[in-house]
């Protein structure tokens, strides 16, 4: 189980996050302006790397506050915890081609 | 290249001579320097097309490839859930064509799949669930599929573990069975497939990961691999968990996230269940011929590469079992593992053209994609062998996210999470 440092209370149980996917997706700016392909492509299409990923966690059984993770997808390792707004860590892959099957 | 058939005399003769003899049940040739069809994936999906390819369109110049052994992704660690009881029309007629190749599967490979019609009870634990039960039994029944609705008392006489007092923490208000669906054997189905489509003369090479492609003008012109660029008019990717990671290798994304999702099998006991048990709370489960329970869980909560599941899922799917069924109490685990699941964002699998010409997905099956080995591959051999989807699979292009035609069976998919 991961132990995880909510930026609001601290280090809690995996058990009390929820992932919530990706982040750093912005919605379009005029949605009307813009093509089915680019609206799918916002509302659909994701990243899904093997490596290191950036995503929303919600403390779901805690403060209920919003915040970022890096982690990695293929050890689960939490690289940065940072808050929403700010700009993704600059951090360098890790190597993890050709591991697991 | 004719191989021997596997049958009865065949086993009396290699067992007189203490099965020293048995040839190999397909090749293991060096990759060719150009291929007619390349199949990304040596899983159940990978394998039943180069097989229908060979079979039904003449098309044997094919290689499958894969980075690890053949059949040795989801395709070996599922619970082998067959069935097509799902609730769209688009779903059901796929998965249905898919259940009934699987009653004469073992016949048309020479290969013994084990498949097992024992029928699949899917449990109603509330109101909610009632309707949904209903609607998607009306759903089947129009589309002319078995469907049955059960009562606590049917689902007893059934499965007599299944706790059905209504003071249960999980009461029992009914069921739906499909006594078509069942099991199979999991390594069974990918052998035979491997086996049968190198009798026709397709090429299975094993550890020769793909780790880019060539593409020119927008066209694929080969595949790059560990062990060297391959040539090929046409390229399949059946990668399961690891297609986006190809994806992104070939310039396009995709509506899939790659999650883990784990099962568990016990130690074998009496012969007490005869049926697959599946429950929305969540948790399926099913007694496999050696008599061991082979528990189903729910995915992961987040993305993963690791074919490593949590501990805390264990916990909570064991005690939802127990809770419906509280004679397994005291039953002790042997093994438990987990496989990389490629969840699309409507739970239904993504069937066709790519971006990139000449290239083809089969992908997003995510949490049930063995019961639609067999249907699957037919399809979708007809897509690469014409360069025209197949009726079956127009649904299920890539192309249907940005029309907005989703074909959303999360909950029919098992669970109201993503599920079986
Ligand atoms: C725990 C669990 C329980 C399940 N239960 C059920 C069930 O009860 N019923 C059901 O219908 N479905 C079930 N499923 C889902 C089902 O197993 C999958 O949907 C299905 O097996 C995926 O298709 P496949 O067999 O082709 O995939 P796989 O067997 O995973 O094949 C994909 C292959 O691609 C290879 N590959 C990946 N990347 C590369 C690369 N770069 N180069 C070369 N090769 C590559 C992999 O090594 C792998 O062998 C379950 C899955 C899991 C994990
Ligand atoms: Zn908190």
């Amino acid at each position: 189980m991961l132990l995880i440092e909510c930026p609001f209370c601290g280090p809690r149980a995996e058990v009390e996050f929820r992932c919530s996917g990706e982040g750093h997706i912005a919605r379009p700016e005029t949605p009307e302006n813009i093509s089915d392909e680019a609206w799918a492509d916002y509302v659909y299409m994701r990243t899904n790397p093997k490596g290191l990923h950036f995503e929303r966690w919600m403390h779901q059984h805690g403060c209920r506050r919003w915040f970022c993770v890096a982690r990695d997808t293929v050890t689960h390792k939490i690289r940065a915890i940072y808050k929403l707004g700010e700009a993704k860590p600059a951090l360098d892959e890790p190597k993890t081609e050709g591991e697991g099957a | 290249m004719p191989r021997p058939r596997y049958s009865i005399f065949s086993l009396a003769r290699n067992a007189l001579a203490y099965h020293q003899n048995w040839t190999e049940a397909w090749r293991s040739p060096a990759p060719k320097p150009h291929y007619k069809v390349i199949i990304v994936g040596a899983g159940g999906h990978g394998l039943s097309t180069a097989y229908y390819l060979a079979k039904e369109h003449g098309i044997t110049d094919v290689a499958v490839l894969d980075k690890g052994w053949l059949g040795g992704g989801n395709v070996a660690r599922n619970t082998t859930i067959v069935r097509s009881d799902y609730l769209f029309g688009e779903s059901i007629a796929l998965y249905d064509k898919s259940l009934s190749m699987w009653h004469d599967l073992s016949r048309e490979l020479n290969f013994n799949t084990m498949f097992s019609p024992r029928g699949i009870v899917k449990l109603i634990h509330n109101r909610d669930g009632q309707r949904e039960a209903e609607r998607r039994f009306n759903a089947l029944r129009l589309a002319g599929v078995d469907s049955e609705m059960l009562t606590p008392l049917q689902v007893k006489r059934l499965a007599p573990m299944v706790d059905i007092s209504p003071g249960a923490a999980h009461p029992v208000l009914g069921a739906t069975l499909q006594r078509r669906g069942g099991i199979a054997r999991h390594d069974a189905v990918a052998w035979g497939y491997a086996r049968a489509a190198d009798a026709l003369g397709v090429d299975m090479i094993q550890h020769c990961e793909v780790t880019g492609f060539r593409i020119e003008g927008g066209r694929v012109k080969g595949v790059e691999t560990v062990q060297g660029f391959i040539g090929a008019d046409a390229v399949a990717l059946v990668p399961a968990g690891h297609v986006g990671v190809l994806a992104a290798k070939a310039g396009f994304r995709l509506p899939i996230e790659s999650v883990t999702m784990q099962a568990m099998v016990s130690e074998p006991v009496k012969p007490c269940l005869d049926t697959v048990v599946m429950s929305p709370i969540p948790f399926s489960l099913s007694q496999s011929d050696k008599g061991e329970f082979v528990f189903g869980m729910s995915t992961e909560p987040y993305n993963s590469y690791s074919q490593r599941g949590t501990l805390p899922h264990i916990e909570e799917i064991s005690a939802n079992a127990v809770s419906v069924l509280p004679g397994l109490s005291r039953l002790r685990m042997l093994r438990k593992w987990g496989g990389v699941l490629d969840v699309s964002r409507d739970v239904s699998p993504i069937m066709g053209r790519t971006p990139v010409e000449g290239m083809y997905v089969n992908c997003g099956w995510g949490t049930g994609g063995f019961k639609s080995i067999p249907g699957s591959g037919w399809a979708f051999s007809h897509m690469i062998a014409q360069d025209r989807p197949h009726d079956l699979m127009l649904p299920f292009g890539l192309d249907r996210f940005a029309a907005g035609a989703l074909i959303d069976e999360h909950a029919a998919s098992g669970s109201f999470e993503a599920f079986k």
